[in-house]
C-alpha cells in the first residue's frame, strides 16, 4: 500500500512536471500581455517597464525556472489582472465550483447510472430504445448550444428561472443541466456496455442457476461488478466538472473557475492561466489516487502493491 | 423399478436466428429418464445440444431459444409449464448445475461464504450461526481444508481444482435432488479430474443426488456414469446402461466415439470420424448421420431411423438396429 502510494506520486510529479512546461508555454504563444496592462498605443517604453515590473523581460527558460521554484514553495504568483495572488482567486472561485460540479455530478449520476442499468437489463427494448435516444443527444448537444436553448425557453419564455449568476438553488438548475447532461449520457452509455458485459458472464449465470431473486443477481451480483469502470468515469468527470466547465459558467456568469480561467486567457494572464490549470492538474492526480485505493475496496483482486 | 425422479419426453428446443427466418432445431425430440440416485452420461460431439437440453431443464435458455414442444417431469411435474417464478424456486432447491469453467463461475467480488451461503439462505431460509455451520460443513464435504478460514477467502486466492469443488459445495447448498455438471472437468489438470470424479461420487453416495453428466470423454462416462445417452443433431441415437453401450453398441454412431478412445498401450493409430456434424439448420434427409456412417445404406439416406428398443432399457435410432421385417415393410410402403 505504502510502495503503492509512493510510486504512484512519483508518477504523479512527473505528469505535474510536463504539464507545467506545456502550459507555460502555451499561454506564452497568446501574446504580449503587457499591450493589455498599459493603455492602447502605449510608448515602448512604457511597454518595457510594465514588462519588467511583472519579470517578463526575462528569458522564458529563467521565467520558467521561478515559476517552477515558486510552485514549490506554494506560490502560484500574482495575478496581472486582479493584482491578487492566484491561489486566493482560486480558492475564492472553488467553492462555487465544486457547488455546481456536484449538483451536476449528482444529476449525471441519477439519470445516468439507473438509465444504463435498465438499458442493460431489458436490452432492446423501450427503455433501451428512450436511453439510446437521451446519450446520443447527451454526446452529440455542446453544451453551449443546450444552455442558450434552456436560457431562451426558461428565462426568456417561460420567465420561469434566472438567465444566470450566484443566488439560490433557482440559478443551480439550468447550468447543472447544461453541464450535466453530457456527462449523464456517458455514464449512461458506460454502464450499459459494462452490465452488459458483466450479464453475459458464467458466474451471472451461475447466480441465476442458485435460483437467487432476480434483484439479487442484478443488483448484487451484477451491478457491483459492473461499477468499477463508472467509477472512474465518475471521479474524472467531476474534476473536469469543477476545472473545465468554461463554457456553461461563461454563458451562465456563474463565478467558478471556468470562469476565472476564460477571463485569464482573454486578459493574457499568464499566471492566472498557469495557476488554473496546474492546481486542476494536481487535483485530477489526487482524484484518480483515490479512485484507484477505492478500487481496492471493491475489488479484492486489485492489490495496491506494485 | 422406481418411478423416474426426472423424466424429459420428445423435447424440442428451437434457436430461432434472423428475425424468423431460420429456425435452428438444437434439441429435436429428445426422450430419456432418470430415477433418484442414479447418474446419466450425456455425450456427443460439440453442438450437438447438449448444453441446451440442459438449460431446457434449468430453465435458462438463452432469449432467442424456447420450448417448442414436449415435457419435463421433474417427480411428475411438469417444468415447462412453470412461471419463471416457480422455476427460480427450482433451480439451485431441486435442481443444481455445475458449469464448465471454475475460474469463471464464481464472482470475484464475494468471498466465498457468501456464494456458497446463498442457495441455504434464499431457499431454505437458513440464518446467521447456523448457516455459518451449513456452509463450513458443506466446504469440509467437497473436502476444502480447514473451512472456517477458507470461506473468508476470495475466490481469486484458490486453484482451479479448489474453485470447481467450491462450485460443487454451491450445487448442495440448497440440498437438490438432482445435480446437472456440464463438463465439468473439461478445464482441469487431469490429476485433478480423477480427485474431483471421486469427490462427487462420494457426495453422490452421501446424498443420493442423481447427477446428469455431460461429457464428451467416454473414459469419465465408463467412470462415473450408470446408464448413457448418445446424441447426435440433436437427437439421441442411443440409450442404455453403460454396460452395454460399451459392451456392444448397436448404433455406428456409438461405435465411431468408443473407436476414436485413446487405449492405453495400444499403437494403432486413434480412430477419427470422418466429416463434420452437420449444420442443424439444415440437416441431411434420412438419418442425420449416414453422410458419415459406415455401414449407411440408400435406405438410410431417405428415410430416418425410429427409437427401437435393443434390449432391457436400452434403444437406438438406427436402421441397422430395426427387426429386418419392419425394414422390408418400410421399403414396401415407399
Amino acid at each position: 500500500m505504502r510502495q503503492f502510494i509512493f510510486r504512484r506520486t512519483c508518477y504523479s510529479i512527473v505528469t505535474l512536471f510536463i504539464l507545467s512546461l506545456t502550459i507555460f508555454a502555451v499561454v506564452r504563444l497568446t501574446g504580449d500581455p503587457a499591450l493589455l496592462m498599459t493603455e492602447p498605443g502605449a510608448r515602448p517604453e512604457d511597454l518595457a517597464r510594465v514588462r519588467a515590473l511583472w519579470g517578463l523581460d526575462r528569458p522564458w527558460p529563467i521565467q520558467y525556472a521561478h515559476f517552477l521554484l515558486n510552485i514549490l514553495t506554494g506560490d502560484l504568483g500574482t495575478s496581472f489582472n486582479y493584482r491578487m495572488p492566484v491561489s486566493e482567486l482560486y480558492f475564492e472561485r472553488l467553492p462555487n465550483s465544486l457547488q455546481l460540479a456536484l449538483s451536476a455530478t449528482l444529476l449525471s449520476f441519477l439519470i445516468g447510472v439507473p438509465a444504463g442499468l435498465l438499458s442493460a437489463v431489458r436490452v432492446n427494448g423501450a427503455w433501451d430504445n428512450i436511453g439510446k435516444v437521451v446519450a446520443l443527444t447527451g454526446l452529440a448537444v455542446p453544451g453551449f448550444w443546450l444552455g442558450l436553448v434552456l436560457i431562451l425557453v426558461f428565462s426568456v419564455w417561460l420567465a420561469w428561472l434566472p438567465t444566470g449568476g450566484k443566488g439560490d438553488w433557482r440559478n443551480l438548475i439550468m447550468p447543472s443541466i447544461a453541464l450535466g447532461w453530457y456527462f449523464a449520457a456517458s455514464l449512461l452509455r458506460l454502464t450499459r456496455s459494462s452490465m452488459l458485459e458483466v450479464m453475459r458472464s458464467e458466474y451471472i449465470k451461475l447466480a441465476r442457476l442458485k435460483g437467487l431473486p432476480g434483484y439479487v443477481v442484478i443488483a448484487m451480483h451484477g451491478f457491483k461488478n459492473a461499477l468499477v469502470p463508472v467509477l472512474t468515469l465518475a471521479g474524472v468527470n467531476l474534476v473536469v466538472m469543477v476545472n473545465a466547465a468554461v463554457i456553461v459558467e461563461v454563458i451562465f456568469a456563474w463565478p467558478g473557475i471556468g470562469r476565472l480561467l476564460y477571463e485569464g486567457i482573454f486578459q493574457r494572464d499568464f499566471p492566472l492561466v498557469q495557476g488554473v490549470v496546474i492546481l486542476a492538474g494536481c487535483m485530477i492526480v489526487l482524484v484518480n489516487l483515490f479512485i484507484d485505493i477505492l478500487y481496492a475496496y471493491i475489488d479484492p483482486r486489485i492489490r495496491l502493491t506494485k | 423399478m422406481t418411478t423416474p425422479y426426472l423424466e424429459v419426453r420428445d423435447l424440442q428446443t428451437h434457436f430461432t436466428t434472423f428475425g424468423g427466418s431460420r429456425v435452428v432445431k438444437a434439441v429435436d425430440g429428445i426422450s430419456f429418464s432418470l430415477r433418484e440416485g442414479e447418474t446419466l452420461g450425456l455425450v456427443g460431439e460439440s453442438g450437438c445440444g447438449k448444453t441446451t437440453t440442459c438449460l431446457s431443464i434449468v430453465g435458462l435458455l438463452p432469449p432467442a431459444a424456447r420450448i417448442a414442444g414436449g415435457e419435463i417431469r421433474l417427480a411428475g411435474e411438469d417444468l415447462t409449464k412453470k412461471s419463471p417464478r416457480e422455476m427460480r424456486r427450482i433451480r439451485g432447491r431441486k435442481i443444481a448445475m455445475i458449469l464448465q469453467d471454475p475460474m469463471a463461475s464464481l464472482n470475484p467480488l464475494f468471498n466465498i461464504y457468501t456464494q456458497v451461503s446463498e442457495p441455504a439462505y434464499y431457499h431454505l431460509g437458513i440464518r446467521r450461526q447456523s448457516l455459518r455451520r451449513r456452509v463450513e460443513d458443506l466446504l469440509r464435504s467437497v473436502r476444502i481444508p480447514s473451512p472456517a478460514m477458507r470461506m473468508r477467502n476470495y475466490p481469486h486466492q484458490m486453484s482451479g481444482g479448489m474453485r470447481q469443488r467450491i462450485v460443487g459445495a454451491i450445487a448442495l447448498a440448497g440440498g437438490p435432488k438432482l445435480i446437472i455438471a456440464d463438463e465439468p472437468t473439461t478445464n482441469l489438470d487431469v490429476t485433478i479430474q480423477a480427485q474431483y470424479l471421486d469427490l462427487l461420487k462420494d457426495i453422490q453416495q452421501e446424498t443420493g443426488v442423481a447427477i446428469i453428466f455431460v461429457t464428451h470423454n467416454l473414459g469419465i462416462v465408463a467412470k462415473m456414469c450408470d446408464r448413457m445417452a448418445v446424441m447426435y443433431a440433436g437427437k439421441i441415437v442411443e440409450c442404455g446402461s453403460v454396460r452395454d453401450l460399451f459392451g456392444a453398441p448397436s448404433h455406428p454412431y456409438t461405435k465411431a466415439l468408443l473407436g476414436s478412445m485413446a487405449k492405453l498401450g495400444s499403437k494403432e493409430p486413434l480412430f477419427a470420424i470422418p466429416g463434420q456434424p452437420p449444420d442443424l439448420a439444415n440437416l441431411p434427409p434420412g438419418c442425420a448421420f449416414h453422410p458419415r456412417c459406415a455401414e449407411a445404406t440408400q435406405h438410410c439416406s431417405e428415410h430416418e431411423p425410429k427409437i427401437v428398443p435393443c434390449g432391457q432399457d436400452w434403444t437406438a435410432k438406427c436402421w441397422l438396429a430395426h427387426p429386418k421385417e419392419s425394414l422390408r415393410h418400410d421399403h414396401a410402403r415407399a
